[in-house]
């Protein structure tokens, strides 16, 4: 959120209901998750860290308000946060440790568990295409929502491979019991 | 088999073996489905799971080897070739991945001639086709050959086609299979817009995102259904969409 609205501010001063226009006017239907206070909340903590400046200007027949711009530090912030490519949550590297737990101490059926996962993905995936479904073709939010649908199919794909990986590992596991016996 | 009159399609231990002997495969393992009218069901699963022939014995295009199909109340699994086909015409609707549209023909004259097929006068084959065509929205290319046209709009064509003699279920095997992100997304809003209409709906995929559309999903592992799922619409979704889009709203 930090980055988000110093990235906002990197195209010129500004001031906090702008900045919310903006940000609402990107996410489409996820912009609502944000709530107004957020974003002066944000402009607060991003002064206090010395990374933006403000000053009162003055209106006619509106209140003053407070525009915000980028410090040095702050532009600085954002050249190196524009050239990270980190990528949030790279690998389900948690879910697959989950997996192979359960199947060594026997606590549930991997599969059972890779499924379960895989439904709460659907629902997920039925929700963001409904969204989607709904959104203005070629506007900022439905491509933000088609970023959402791809990311869910892959990790509904990896799913399907958890499974079948899983299938084969209970078929030999039965297999390994039926000559033990 | 069942006195439900709002199951439009069901299946009981259908069956469909190819070969014999240490290469007999099992495409279909013993499938239990039932289909209440102005549903729409997904089957998913990997490429050779058995899915596409499952939708081949429910319309009748292949035979099983054991098991019962049964639509609108009556056992069809058994029925000549010559009354499938004539059932086929006036009770379901194909929609396949390829299109298998008529290249000589219109948009129009595509998607009536399955009406003209089943007997309907030339006027009302063409009225009802130019309403479906419009329906689809490509009322300004009625005129165009499939040629003319992009993917998405041949199989909104092969949609409209599938719908003229207003079938009871509508059957669909990889509708999207070969759609871009963007022609997959107006496919998807058209079926969105069928199911408002309540038509009943059988889609195999192996695509995520047309299978999540359905009101069930049904998942085929080696011929078999391994998972049934109800896909319920949830109440509060932005949450959710949030966190499927991977942002962090806290400060």
């Amino acid at each position: 959120m930090q980055d988000v609205v110093l990235a906002l501010l990197a195209k010129g001063p500004s001031h906090g209901y702008e900045l919310r226009r903006r940000l609402l006017a990107a996410l489409g239907p996820m912009g609502s998750a944000f709530n107004a206070g957020q974003v002066y909340v944000t402009l607060g903590r991003l002064e206090r860290a010395g990374l933006v400046e403000s000053a009162e200007v003055g209106q006619a027949y509106r209140p003053d308000r407070r525009v915000y711009e980028l410090t040095a530090a702050g532009h600085e912030r954002v050249a190196t946060w524009v050239a990270e490519v980190d990528w949030p949550k790279p690998a389900p590297a948690e879910f697959h440790l989950k997996l192979t737990a359960v199947a060594a101490a026997g606590l549930a059926d991997p599969v059972a568990v890779a499924d379960a996962q895989r439904r709460e993905l659907l629902r997920r995936l039925r929700d963001v295409e409904q969204a989607l479904l709904e959104a203005p073709d070629r506007s900022a939010a439905a491509l933000l929502l088609e970023g959402a649908v791809l990311n869910l199919q892959a990790g509904i794909r990896w799913l399907e491979l958890c499974a079948e990986h899983w299938t084969g590992w209970r078929q030999g596991d039965e297999r390994r019991q039926g000559n033990d016996g | 088999m069942t006195g439900n009159p709002r199951q439009v399609l069901a299946t009981r231990g259908l069956t469909k073996v190819y070969g014999s002997g240490p290469s007999m495969v099992r495409a279909v393992d013993g499938v239990d489905l039932d289909v209440q009218t102005g549903e729409v069901v997904s089957v998913m699963g990997p490429s050779g799971c058995g899915k596409s022939t499952l939708l081949y014995l429910l319309g009748g295009l292949e035979r099983p080897t054991a098991g019962e199909v049964v639509l609108a109340g009556d056992r069809v699994d058994r029925l000549s070739e010559t009354r499938w086909a004539r059932l086929r015409r006036h009770a379901i609707g194909f929609v396949f991945q390829a299109f298998h549209l008529v290249d000589e023909l219109t948009v129009v004259e595509n998607v009536e001639l399955p009406a003209l097929l089943a007997g309907a006068t030339p006027g009302k084959a063409r009225r009802r086709a130019a309403e479906l065509v419009d329906r689809v929205g490509l009322a300004d290319r009625a005129g165009y050959l499939p040629a003319q046209l992009s993917g998405g709009q041949k199989q909104r064509v092969a949609v409209a086609r599938a719908l003229v003699n207003e079938p009871l279920v509508v059957l669909a095997d990889e509708p999207t299979g070969n759609l871009d992100t963007a022609a997959t997304t107006d496919v998807l809003r058209l079926f969105a817009r069928l199911r408002s209409a309540g038509q009943t709906l059988v889609i195999v995929t192996h695509d995520s995102r047309v299978a999540s559309t359905a009101d069930r999903l049904m998942t085929m592992r080696d011929g078999a259904i391994v998972d049934h799922t109800r896909l319920e619409r949830r109440t509060s979704t932005v949450d959710d969409l949030v966190s499927s889009a991977g942002l962090e709203t806290g400060s």
